[in-house]
């Protein structure tokens, strides 16, 4: 079992170990945190891939700028854990989680019937050719067809990013006069 | 060293915990967040997929979903903030005006 293999498995338990407690947690504050280790393991995941730029905007976006926003939102709304059912207002949906719980199981075993046929048909071992790994791990490399290939998706993506950015301040905006 | 085959089946289960999440939480930060796990079990497919075919696109649209996300984290908690002053509750069952 080489180094690489290892890291694989330790990087991918912590991955889906937190994952887990992330949708097993009451309290939102724990889950953005678990969430975060979760991001970190998959940043190390990506390193294997010799994708060193996707990881480093894994830990920055990721890590960084989304889940603080996440971290912000749940300390201003203080409402820290997820309230129990109350009988009188609603009926508990119990019939809806166990549906739930179902379809995820179904969703995991055709996934998982799709890797094994599919891909396995497809790919063969599914090895990695070493010799191409120095080429795409670079940077430079990146940065050329981004902005040759895929220049136009880019620049949309600002607009997409403006169009966000206006339309988060004005939902989030209070709507009595005094305070606009 | 790990074959592309370990990277998908890893992706199914990150991908099959989000799901399970959106639909067993009633807190919708907590939807929001495992919205976010389903997005990175794509992310990760894209890159493992990527790195097979020797090529660099894979990296490239990873880049682009997370703009996504980024945008997509900004306006949702905007809309979860402005449910929360309406009802003053984080649970989707509280608004359920519009049900029948």
């Amino acid at each position: 079992m080489s180094g690489d293999l290892i890291l694989f498995y330790v990087f991918a338990a912590v991955a889906v170990g937190t994952s887990l407690l992330v949708i097993g947690q009451r309290n939102p504050i724990y889950s953005v945190l678990l969430l975060i280790a979760s991001f970190g393991a998959l940043a190390g995941l990506y390193v294997l891939l010799d994708a060193p730029f996707v990881a480093v905007t894994q830990i920055i976006v990721y890590a960084g700028a989304i889940m603080v926003l996440f971290l912000f939102v749940v300390m201003l709304l203080n409402a820290p854990r997820e309230e129990p059912i109350d009988p009188e207002r609603l009926v508990e949906p119990q019939g809806a989680r166990r549906f739930g719980v179902v379809l995820a199981v179904f969703l995991l075993a055709e996934l998982g019937w799709a890797v094994a046929r599919g891909a396995r048909a497809l790919f063969g071992s599914g090895s990695f050719d070493r010799a191409r790994g120095e080429q795409i791990s670079s940077v430079r490399y990146i940065g050329q067809v981004l902005y040759s290939d895929y220049a136009f998706a880019f620049e949309v993506t600002s607009i997409l990013i403006l169009v966000a950015m206006v339309g988060a301040v004005l939902l989030a905006r209070r709507h009595d006069e005094k305070q606009v | 060293m790990a074959t592309l085959n370990d990277y998908l089946v890893l992706s199914a289960v990150l991908f099959t915990i989000g799901a399970a999440g959106v639909f067993l939480r009633r807190n919708l930060i907590t939807i929001l967040l495992a919205v976010e796990i389903m997005l990175n079990a794509v992310n990760l497919t894209f890159v493992a997929f990527g790195r097979y075919h020797g090529s660099v696109d894979g990296q490239i649209i990873v880049f682009f979903v997370m703009t996504v996300a980024a945008a997509e984290a900004a306006v949702g908690l905007a809309i979860v903030i402005a449910m929360f002053r309406h009802r003053g509750s984080l649970n989707p069952d509280a608004f359920r005006t519009l049900k029948w």
